[in-house]
């Protein structure tokens, strides 16, 4: 750890060369909001959650280097009001509901969207067709929650070298898809034991012959909100399996 | 000079740091996706003067180093790849692509036409590069900068073909006499893709520093209602501004001049252009592909005639969450054309409102109407419109 720091909402976070301003705030036990970042894979930056204010100009902060002075702000109105817009966007774009989502509870859409204070998802939605895939005997896919952080694309290319998953479409038609002929996860050599089928942040990737192992009250972001689990999202974490 | 393609980056300093970076091979990229909507300079150049283009390429190989080209072609472009290939075979039979170029040895150079798939967002230097790398367009998080990290990870510049054609008549005439054009912040000339209202659409050459004023007058655009500089993510501008001039010091531009005559419905142009947006987002980052649809929506509430002054305020708010927050200069601009208008033409859209105040987007007093028949009641406080000034 070097002694260089930028400051970040009036606090000094020291950093290592090489860390990203996120990295090194989470370091500090700082949270930052995230849903495409996970400390095992290269930085993404594409749900833009994590946005903040460096030097005054608007940046990524999981995808922006950390240097000596960096003024950075996170925490402020202004800044908070987009996330939740950001949040929202989200929302509208699947189709989310969390009353019977096997995820609930354990979703970092649905535990930032409490955390950030959003009540409503604002826009109209736009309800896309999304059917589920429910061939393979152990894994169940809903497409409905999807929110394109890439993390199960990354984790089965980088990690289990198996390609399971890509993307097709682009813009609002952006999709995941199933690297098979067919299009079907059973087609596919993946498993239940893959990385990819640990890091989805919400409700996609499910493990089938269970459910609500743990009651709905009693899981990770019901009794804690995100920030107060940053331990787990710090760069030399070993992180917890997302699934419930 | 600075770049013709848009950002005005100056293109010597982009040279110099390639040709300054670490690297094993260097490479050459001509940016000829030309995709931006109301340009179309780029594909006359490469009718009419490919010499110049791929001399331009070749002198920016001898400056950085570079051993290969490449040219990303436009893939509404395609049938100008075989002229452009027997273009290629010449010049490697004059000896002037190949190796050691004219006789100077360590001067190899060679250049290939790859074709793009038409996408626009293949215009962003970064997707340009990940698309001919085979992958997904999709902009390139950065630092690190192409000039450093660019093709297969090694120093790449990319430059519009219009630059490249510049640079080589930089090469042949010098740099004073490039400088005798111009204005002090912009050396040099435009090629401006006039279209629209007007009796002469077409290719022009201006020196920077050419009035709008000046460009309608020329190209005979009569009763000019508004002009679209730079493409949708450009400026949009009335009568009043006709004196500003195009230049980097004023209003920047790629070289699209569209024009909108009294009888167009800005609206519906500014519509055509958040569907465009919406169209071409790559869906990489949130704000972009959900924002972008979402302007959509709003501007087609709008148009079924659903809109109130709410609407324009969710658009204002849109538009600051994707210029902050977008990955690349789609997100940031894909607002643009909207809130131009909002602020020159407001009575487009005023018009089109059902209400300037808050309204649903459902005719409330109508849904009474079930209940109104049930409890026969008619008189005025069973009318919601009526109630409601009654309160």
């Amino acid at each position: 750890m070097s002694d260089q720091t930028f400051t970040l909402d009036d606090q000094e976070i020291p950093f290592a060369p090489g860390q990203s301003v996120m990295q090194a705030a989470l370091d500090a036990g700082v949270f930052v909001p995230h849903l495409c970042y996970h400390p095992e894979f290269r930085p993404h930056g594409s749900c833009k959650l994590c946005t903040v204010k460096i030097n005054g100009r608007p940046a990524t902060s999981c995808t922006t280097p950390a240097a000596a002075g960096l003024n950075v702000e996170s925490n402020t109105p202004e800044i908070l009001d987009k996330r939740r817009t950001l949040l929202q966007m989200l929302l509208v774009e699947g189709n989310h509901f969390c009353p019977s989502c096997e995820k609930s509870g354990h979703c970092k859409l649905q535990a930032l969207g409490y955390e950030l204070g959003v009540m409503t998802p604002h826009f109209n939605l736009i309800y896309p067709d999304r059917p589920v895939d429910a061939s393979h005997p152990d894994v169940l896919l809903d497409f409905n929650r999807c929110i394109l952080c890439e993390l199960c694309i990354r984790a089965s290319a980088e990690v289990d070298k198996k390609n399971v998953f890509s993307l097709s479409g682009r813009g609002i038609t952006k999709h995941l898809i199933v690297n098979a002929e067919s299009g079907r996860l059973a087609d596919t050599d993946f498993a239940l034991t893959d990385k990819a089928a640990q890091v989805c942040p919400v409700g996609v990737i499910l493990p089938k012959k269970q459910g609500f192992s743990i009651p709905i009250g009693r899981r990770r972001y019901d009794a804690a909100s995100m920030s107060a689990h940053v331990d787990e999202f710090k760069p030399t974490a070993k992180v917890q399996e997302e699934r419930p | 000079m600075r770049g013709r393609g848009g950002a005005g980056f100056t293109t010597g300093l982009k040279w110099e740091a390639c040709r300054n970076a670490p690297g094993k091979t260097r490479y050459v990229i001509c940016n000829a996706d030309e995709g931006e909507p109301g340009t179309f300079k780029d594909r006359v150049l490469l009718t009419r003067q490919p010499d110049l283009v791929f001399e331009g390429m070749t002198v920016a190989a001898y400056v950085t180093g570079a051993s290969k080209g490449y040219v990303y072609l436009r893939g509404e472009y395609r049938y100008l790849l075989e002229p452009l290939n027997a273009v290629l075979a010449r010049r490697r039979q004059d000896n002037l692509l190949g190796k050691g170029i004219l006789g100077r040895s360590g001067f190899d150079f060679e250049i290939e036409v790859h074709m793009g798939a038409g996408a626009y967002i293949c215009g962003e230097e970064s997707a340009l590069i990940e698309s001919l790398e085979g992958k997904r367009g999709v902009p390139r998080n950065r630092p690190p900068f192409p000039v450093t990290n660019g093709f297969l990870n090694q120093p790449t510049v990319v430059n519009n073909v219009e630059t490249l054609a510049a640079a080589a008549l930089i090469a042949a005439k010098g740099g004073d006499w490039f400088k005798s054009f111009g204005t002090a912040k912009s050396s040099g000339t435009k090629i401006l893709s006039i279209s629209g209202d007007c009796e002469r659409p077409g290719i022009y050459e201006y020196p920077f520093g050419v009035t709008v004023r000046q460009v309608l007058e020329e190209c005979g655009a009569k009763a000019t209602q508004a002009v679209q500089i730079s493409g949708p993510s450009g400026i949009c501008i009335g009568p009043d501004e006709f004196d500003r001039r195009i230049a980097f010091e004023d209003i920047p531009t790629a070289g699209s001049f569209m024009i909108f005559d009294i009888r167009r419905d800005i609206f519906e142009v500014v519509r055509n252009f958040i569907n465009f947006f919406a169209h071409e987002s790559c869906g990489f980052c949130t704000p972009c592909r959900v924002g972008t649809t979402l302007l959509k929506n709003m501007m087609e509430k709008i148009a079924a005639g659903h809109g109130t002054r709410y609407d324009l305020d969710e658009i204002y708010k849109l538009n600051r969450v994707m210029q902050s927050a977008a990955h690349c200069g789609l997100g940031h601009t894909a607002g643009n054309p909207l809130v131009h208008t909002l602020e020159k033409f407001r009575p487009a859209y005023e018009r089109r409102l059902k209400s300037l105040e808050f309204e649903p987007a459902f005719d409330l007093d109508a849904a009474l109407s079930q209940a109104r028949q049930m409890t026969r009641r008619d008189d005025s406080a069973a009318h919601f419109d009526s109630a409601q000034e009654n309160a």
